[in-house]
């Protein structure tokens, strides 16, 4: 405890660029610690004896090893402590809720602000990436059995990765024609650099796993064909929550409406804030209204903004207070100017005589009773109708389950949402077929769908080990 | 990558290019389509799967140069490559015995309803089928719609083969004249097949058409392809592309086609939308 009363007690702050800069660019707000930084944040930690922070981490990191390597400046070391727990730590580093995890829980947390966990582990993991991507060492060369993972988010990253190295012949199927997952198409370059994912799929090659992109489980194969004439002893389900919810109010399908998967899918996947060099357009208006109040609606305005909107709105029917985002990126959001309208809800989009948007015509509401998630419930405020003048609108109020899977699987049982249902370690009701991720717990967190494939992966190899003995 | 196995000129501004794709070949049916991508830089496009070898593990694609990656395509020769084939995708027509069975190709829509007149063919229906152009140079594949049909109507806008005149008027004489139609499958431009729709609407015969809304991933993923159907919105790459011609909301797709038109006018197929 020595010399913690002189210690900081907030986080160093990591640099960014400047907000009025960033609005208009998609290159990485956050910046990253140097060395110096690094090492100055570490010595906050206090090593304490039970780590509550490590109870906070859905992968139970062991945080305050990694940090003391941090401290001493041995980061090769601190990085493969983190290795062996997580393996995508560039990737966690900057998008886990650090806030509602590790962090959380972080004793220094009770009086000023907690160690700054995840910007030391995305220090680390940029260090040893040091800009390059170094491969890792090669996978055994027996192969003790043949696995099929489907989809290329976190999940299946992590199912492919661990499998491979444990001497797993793995293919990993994925519907694009890039792996990656929300990784990819979702979280925009200005949170999360692609190459950084890229890195992780190109060493994921480098262990042998063949990616199979462009093939869509369901139509291309089913999982039955996979296990009966494809000869797979498992197969991991792993596609996430890819399907759109919409409103189902009036003008929905009018031109210039987006669910916030098409927007960000077209910007990101499909670089179209580089058209006309890349061939796929996205239509953006001088004024914006995106729907929701998560994380897919904050990355949604910042895209508009970098597009070049002028006014973007984030139309949340509850308060801050009540908003899912992270914080960080809310704050992200408000800085570069996004302007919210809280307590608000779209009723109609209004049209056009040529089919456009022109406005989003919405309801003022007001906090009630808290409801059964102990949320207070937002009612309606009788004539507080209002038009708000946009001429794109985007829906980004979650996502479901896509069926494609489940409905050419017989045999595998599904929960009233559609969603798999597979026990704590990954096991679904069907033989030799396991899930995880988005896909079994609706729209959650990265690292909770790392979290499940490693147990997964572990549930995997003693079935498959089980299978081949018996 | 997806080789081009043979690229041929069907007519002016029609493509067809048998490609190498095992894991499509190996198990589409009619009515079902890919996605493509040829580059890097290049937009997702779908087209329809016009016929396969599942032996040679190849499709056919038949595609209209519209506008840019059709264009840039049409520039591709046997040999080359495309950079992504996904598929099949959407759901196979339902194909049994119906009865009599009325096909509609219009422009391009030959094609896609070429696979869907052989399936109904070999599943015993009586197969009628009519195809149509603006002009007998434009007009495509009826060779194989002729050998996949008991009787095949020609029509084009000039009378340059077959009847002068619309699809729909070979179908309007054959209802006219008492013919029993279980069925009828119309895939063309969304006039037409709205006008098809239209004519079958009185008389109760069930008509299906193909919708080819914007798509981008085609899984379901995007809500792009979204169109309404009997009042309900559906997505036209899972539910589809197949729908009730009677409960088709066209108004609202044709509008929906139009929205990148002021972008697509700035991409002229000779690579000013690529690197
Ligand atoms: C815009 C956005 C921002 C987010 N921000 C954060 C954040 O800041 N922090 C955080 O922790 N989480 C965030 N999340 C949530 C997080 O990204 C997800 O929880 C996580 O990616 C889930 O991982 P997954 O592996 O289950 O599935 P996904 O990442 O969804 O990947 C599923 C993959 O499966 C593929 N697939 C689907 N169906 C098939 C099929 N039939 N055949 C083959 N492949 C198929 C899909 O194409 C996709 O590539 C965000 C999500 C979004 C959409
Ligand atoms: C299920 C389905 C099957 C199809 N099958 C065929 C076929 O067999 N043969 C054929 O010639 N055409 C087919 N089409 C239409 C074909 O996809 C478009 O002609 C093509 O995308 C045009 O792209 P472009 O870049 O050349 O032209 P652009 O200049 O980009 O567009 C021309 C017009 O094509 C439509 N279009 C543009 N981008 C897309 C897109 N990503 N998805 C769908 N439509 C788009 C728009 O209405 C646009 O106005 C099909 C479409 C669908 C949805
Ligand atoms: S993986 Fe996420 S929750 Fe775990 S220590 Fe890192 S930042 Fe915290
Ligand atoms: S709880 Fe905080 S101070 Fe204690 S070991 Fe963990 S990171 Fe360090
Ligand atoms: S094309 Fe994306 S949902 Fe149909």
């Amino acid at each position: 405890m020595q010399g913690g009363r002189i210690m900081s007690q907030v986080k160093h702050k990591m640099p960014e660029q400047d907000a009025q800069v960033r609005r208009h660019n998609f290159n990485e707000v956050a910046l990253g610690y140097d060395a110096e930084t690094a090492k100055a944040e570490a010595a906050r930690c206090l090593q304490c004896k039970h780590a509550p922070c490590r109870k906070g981490c859905p992968v139970e990191i062991d945080i305050p090893a990694f940090i003391q390597q941090v401290k001493d400046g041995d980061f090769v070391a601190a990085n493969s402590i983190i290795r062996d727990y997580n393996n995508l730590p560039a990737v966690c580093g900057r998008v886990c809720p650090q806030e509602d995890q590790c962090e959380k829980l972080c004793i220094r947390g009770i009086k000023g602000e907690p160690v700054g966990i995840g910007r030391l582990e995305r220090f680390v993991a940029d260090f040893s990436l040091g800009g390059t991507c170094p491969l890792p060492p090669p996978p055994p060369e027996v192969k003790i059995g043949k696995v099929a993972v489907i989809g290329g988010g976190p999940a299946s990253l992590t199912v492919a990765g661990d499998l491979a190295r444990m001497g797993y012949q793995i293919t990993l199927f994925e519907a694009l024609h890039t792996a990656g997952g929300v990784l990819m198409y979702g979280i925009p370059e200005f949170r999360l650099p692609k190459d950084i994912v890229k890195c992780e799929i190109e060493t994921l090659k480098y262990l042998g796993v063949e990616v199979v992109v462009n093939a869509v489980i369901g139509k291309t194969f089913t999982v039955d064909e996979l296990m009966q004439e494809e000869g797979y002893d498992a197969v991991f389900i792993g596609t996430g929550a890819g399907l759109p919810h919409f409103m189902k109010m009036p003008g929905e399908n009018l031109n210039g409406v987006y669910s916030a998967n098409e927007f960000l899918t077209r910007v990101n996947l499909m670089k179209a804030y580089k058209f006309p060099e890349t061939a796929t357009p996205v239509q953006i208006g001088r004024n914006v209204a995106v729907v929701g109040g998560g994380n897919v609606a904050m990355d949604s305005a910042r895209t508009a903004l970098r597009l070049g909107a002028e006014n973007v709105y984030i139309v949340y029917r509850r308060s801050r207070d009540e908003m899912p985002a992270r914080a960080e990126e809310v704050e992200h959001a408000h800085e570069e100017g996004v302007i919210f309208q809280l307590l608000t809800n779209p009723v109609q989009v209004v049209g056009d005589e040529n089919g456009w948007v022109k406005g989003l015509e919405c309801v003022q509401m007001e906090l009630g009773e808290p409801d059964a998630s102990g949320r207070r419930r937002p009612m309606e405020k009788p004539d507080s109708n209002f038009v708000l003048d946009v001429e794109t609108v985007v829906i980004a109020i979650g996502q479901g389950p896509n069926p494609l899977i489940q409905d050419t699987t017989p045999g595998m049982d599904t929960n009233k949402h559609g969603n798999i249902v597979a026990d704590d370690d990954g096991k679904t009701t069907k033989e030799g077929v396991f899930a995880g991720g988005d896909i079994v717990t609706g729209a959650a967190t990265v690292i909770l769908a790392m979290g499940a494939g490693k147990k997964a992966a572990a549930s995997i190899h003693a079935y498959v080990q089980h299978k081949k003995q018996g | 990558m997806y080789k081009i196995i043979k690229a041929e000129e069907l007519s002016a501004g029609v493509q067809s290019f048998i490609v190498e794709a095992p894991l499509v070949a190996r198990k589409c049916q009619a009515g079902q389509f890919i996605i493509l991508r040829i580059d890097e830089a290049g937009e997702r496009i779908p087209l329809t799967i016009a016929d396969y070898d599942r032996e040679k593990g190849t499709i056919q694609l038949i595609f209209q140069e519209v506008g840019d990656t059709t264009k840039q395509m049409g520039k591709l020769k046997t040999g080359d490559y495309l950079l992504d084939v996904a598929g099949p995708l959407g759901k196979a027509t339902e194909v049994e015995n119906f009865g009599t069975v009325v096909c509609i190709g219009g422009g391009i829509g030959v094609a896609p309803v070429y696979p869907i007149a052989r399936a109904y063919k070999n599943a015993g229906n009586r197969v009628i089928s009519i195809i149509g152009a603006r002009n007998a140079d434009l007009l495509i594949m009826e060779k194989e719609m002729r050998s996949v049909s008991d009787e095949l109507f020609i029509t084009t806008d000039d009378g340059s083969a077959g009847h002068k005149g619309l699809v729909v008027d070979p179908l309007k004489d054959m209802i006219a004249a008492g013919e029993k139609i279980a069925r009828v499958m119309a895939i063309g431009p969304m006039v037409m097949m709205r006008g098809v729709a239209e004519v079958t609407r009185p008389h109760g015969i069930h008509t299906l058409v193909s919708l080819n809304p914007i798509m981008v991933d085609g899984t379901g993923m995007c809500g792009g392809c979204r169109c309404s159907v009997g009042g309900e919105t559906k997505f036209a790459c899972v539910d589809g592309p197949e729908f009730d011609g009677h409960q088709v909301d066209f108004n609202g797709l044709m509008s929906r086609a139009r929205m990148y038109h002021t972008q697509e006018r700035q991409c002229k197929g000779d690579g000013s939308c690529h690197k």
